[in-house]
């Protein structure tokens, strides 16, 4: 039975160019778990806020075609009268959750239906248990981290047991860990409860094993809608930038590109290319993976380090320490990844870097400026167009279309913005900056974006110090890895020496191969993967 | 400050018997004047304090409230003219002109501090200790939207002090000359106003555009939600009777009138018994 159904979407934002949706035409039917893909700006939010009837009863603009939910018609029903059939999750935990507790927010949404308090006490209660918040019932919503936050907010979605759940990048905002729960939170809804879910995920790696269907939307329009494996098939040819990290490894090699590190592992085990169990690793004996030389030591002959820190500390009035004697050095040009999990450090040691925050004991030295860019880029956006906000020069450096020059800058894409925030921190007529700083850039960023990013900074020509939870983005960009935790650093080495052994911080090849050879990136995969089926095969 | 569910009476009691505890509290607070009652007063709610677990809370309300009262005394020294004993002559001053220091303008003065301290430390208990959503059920069905929208004002304000912390952070990025106000401003409020937007989505897929009244539901009266209940009509009562029945007299002008006698000594000790009772009844005050 179909519990959503669009025929003939067109849609078109107010004051915008061209349509977000185009002639789009789907039906989902009840209990399936349906991922929706496409690049920034291909219209998956626009789908997704069509069907909770935001578009366009809160948006306006020009809407033709059908929406149907649960028997709804979302031109006869505003989002108010949607929400008993649709549960609606955005990406930002911050601005969905809006009452004091989590037990006030579960009972929002069946307090404006009119519920009766025993009803809404018993839908309160169902809600926590099945995402397992019962224990933050009763906590300051203030005091709740992001992924708690976020799972509140995906309760008092369900708490009204709508027909379909639609989430729009739900996981962007949260730390691996906390996605990650909350991936499982929606692959357990949906095989316990039958709950139908769409879902909008730029990290396909994480939420295709478990979906039912693709739907791929390209400039407004469905150009794929298909299971996980023929999505993946059809990604192979058509669109390349949508493969996850497996299936491009597998498609490199000839293969049939599968859904999920255990699918891929077979299909490369059923082809001879890996071996039937994986070897037994010991963990790394040496935390540090490879003694670097002292951060004050220097080789002789050697330049001089274009960011150095010296035994930093950070300890807090009557509060945590942020940073315990971390010392390290940036050689002028180095690409070094900083990870960890939340609250490791990671962004407090970029702000001492740029001089945002002074050590409580210990020394930071830079051999010139430090540019910081920060997670969210509109913070840095404050005249009215983009021409006023840096020299042509600066947006050319990080390849900002000159068509955008007479914009408003808040009227531009995510990835636009983020280009122009950089070219404001690198914009200064003294030079360029010695080191980069970037907290998170690749925060909510599509694949496309994010292989665009590696390449612009790879091209700056400064040392680039860049704090991030994506170990993809890391094999394809950085040279080195620190690793912090509590405020320490607890490992430090080549990028293939940290990830390729690691679980929590290692890439989908790696995850796949089991850390063989150190691959992190499909190519390297390939590249091992072909060298051993050319060795195996009869001179 | 913020309420945080705590294991003690006044949290565990209803919203209801909690706001009314404390309107029991600021009416009497409005009502008497006598030193010792209001002293009484400031007892009692450092006793329901310590009670509700907030006694670390009521101490950083009493940083602002100490000041103010400190403030309001002095102020009403400085520009009162009536009373008769002085106590210091400090002559002509700019814009006061002549001014002499009275003991009862001081006494005064005092008193009104007190009484300003009291009502700090009453809004920094009904804070911390009354569940602001069950306060907006109460009176959602007066005004839903109005009981919502001045709740969602005090969830925002937090949200926009982090926002204006991570712009101001951003603007010490920029390398070069700093951009004028008017353009941070401008920035900043376009800000809140995207925070605003997203909120007011979250709002809608809420059902918030299509709520109805809430049916009505009978939610059992424990021993706490009466308990305070009684104290706030005591509390409200006995300051009333106070006032009316001459226990706590109190005259300032022109000469101090501020008798200690057993009437006066048993309306205090009634405000502090009756403040204090509610607390004593701990069982079931967990959640």
């Amino acid at each position: 039975m179909s519990v959503l159904e669009l025929s003939h979407l067109t849609y078109r934002y107010p004051g915008a160019q061209r349509a977000a949706l185009e002639d789009v035409s789907l039906t989902v039917e009840a209990g399936e778990l349906v991922v929706v893909v496409g690049v920034s700006g291909s219209g998956k939010s626009t789908l997704l806020r069509a069907v909770s009837g935001l578009v366009p009863h809160f948006h306006g603009g020009e809407f033709s075609g059908r929406v149907t939910v649960a028997g709804m018609d979302t031109r006869e029903h505003g989002p108010g009268e949607l929400a008993c059939a649709v549960g609606t999750l955005f990406q930002d935990p911050e601005t969905q959750v809006v009452m004091g507790t989590p037990r006030s927010e579960l009972a929002f949404p069946l307090e404006n239906r009119g519920l009766p308090a025993p009803a809404v006490a018993r839908g309160v209660e169902e809600a926590a248990l099945s995402l397992g918040v019962a224990h933050l019932l009763d906590r300051p919503t203030g005091e709740l981290s992001g992924g708690e936050l976020q799972r509140v907010a995906l309760g008092a979605a369900l708490a009204a047991h709508p027909a379909v759940l639609v989430l729009d990048e739900p996981t962007s905002q949260l730390d691996p860990v906390a996605g990650e729960e909350l991936l499982g939170s929606l692959r357990r809804l949906n095989e316990d409860f039958d709950a139908t879910i769409l879902l909008a995920e730029h990290r396909l790696e994480r939420c295709l094993a478990g979906a039912d269907r693709v739907i791929a939307l390209a400039g407004g329009r469905l150009v794929c809608d298909a299971p996980p494996g023929e999505f993946l098939e059809w990604a192979a040819v058509a669109a390349p930038r949508l493969q996850t990290p497996g299936a491009a490894l597998m498609s490199g090699l000839g293969l049939r590109p599968a859904a999920g590190v255990k699918r891929a592992r077979a299909g490369l085990r059923a082809c001879g290319l890996l071996a039937d169990a994986p070897a037994a690793r010991e963990p790394a004996r040496d935390a540090g993976i490879r003694r670097r030389p002292r951060a004050g030591a220097r080789a002789h002959g050697a330049p001089a380090p274009a960011l150095r820190l010296r035994r930093v500390w950070h300890e807090l009035r009557s509060g945590p320490v942020l940073l315990r004697d971390v010392s390290l050095a940036l050689a002028p040009g180095e690409r070094v990844a900083l990870m960890g999990r939340n609250g490791a450090g990671k962004s407090t040691l970029l702000r001492h870097a740029a001089g945002l925050m002074a050590p409580t004991r210990g020394h930071v030295e830079a051999a010139g400026r430090v540019a910081l860019l920060l997670q969210n880029p509109s913070d840095y956006l404050v005249h009215e167009t983009v021409a006023a906000e840096a020299s042509p020069a600066a947006r050319a450096a990080v390849g900002l279309d000159p068509a955008l020059e007479s914009r408003h800058p808040r009227e531009l894409s995510g990835g636009e913005r983020q280009r122009l925030a950089l070219a404001i921190v690198l914009d200064d007529p003294a030079g360029a900056p010695a080191v980069v700083c970037l907290d998170e850039p690749t925060r909510g960023m599509d694949r496309a974006h994010r292989d665009e990013l590696a390449a612009r900074l790879s091209g700056l020509g400064s040392a680039v110090l860049l704090a991030t939870h994506d170990p993809e983005f890391v094999a394809a960009f950085a040279q080195r890895v620190i690793l912090l935790a509590d405020g320490a650093v607890i490992a430090d080495g080549p990028v293939d020496e940290v990830l390729a052994g690691a679980r929590y911080f290692a890439t989908e090849t790696a995850r796949i191969l089991g850390g063989e050879g150190g691959a992190l990136t499909p190519e390297q995969g390939i590249a091992l993967l072909s060298a051993r089926r050319a060795e195996a095969l009869p001179a | 400050m913020s309420y945080r569910r705590r294991a003690s009476p006044l949290h565990a009691a209803r919203a209801a018997s909690g706001c009314a505890y404390c309107l029991a509290l600021v009416i009497a607070a409005l009502v008497l004047s006598a030193p010792l009652a209001l002293a009484a007063l400031a007892v009692a709610i450092l006793i329901a304090g310590a009670g509700a677990r907030v006694l670390g809370e009521l101490a950083r309300a009493a940083r602002l409230a100490i000041p103010v009262a400190l403030a309001v005394a002095a102020i009403n020294a400085l520009v009162t003219r009536d009373g008769l004993t002085v106590i210091a002559r400090l002559g002509d001053l700019p814009i006061l002109g002549h001014t002499d220091i009275t003991l009862e303008a001081t006494v005064y003065g005092g008193v009104l501090g007190l009484r300003a301290a009291i009502l700090i430390l009453c809004g920094a208990l009904y804070t911390v200790a009354v569940d602001p959503d069950e306060v907006l059920r109460l009176f959602r069905r007066v005004s839903f939207r109005s009981a919502l929208t001045a709740a969602l004002a005090t969830r925002m304000v937090p949200v926009l002090v982090r926002d204006g912390r991570r712009f101001a952070e951003a603007q010490r990025c920029r390398p070069g000359r700093p951009p004028g106000r008017v353009a941070l401003l401008r920035a900043s409020t376009s800000g809140a106003l995207d925070r605003a937007l997203d909120v007011a989505a979250a709002l809608e897929v809420r059902g918030y555009g299509a709520a109805r009244r809430p049916a009505g539901g009978r939610v059992p009266w424990s021993r706490h939600d009466v308990g305070f209940l009684l104290a706030a009509a005591l509390i409200a009562a006995v300051a009333v009777a106070a006032r009316v029945g001459g226990w706590a007299p109190f005259q300032a002008y022109p000469s101090l009138r501020a008798p200690l006698g057993p009437q006066e000594l048993i309306a205090a000790l009634a405000l502090v018994l009756a403040a204090s009772l509610p607390f004593l009844q701990r069982r079931g005050v967990g959640r």
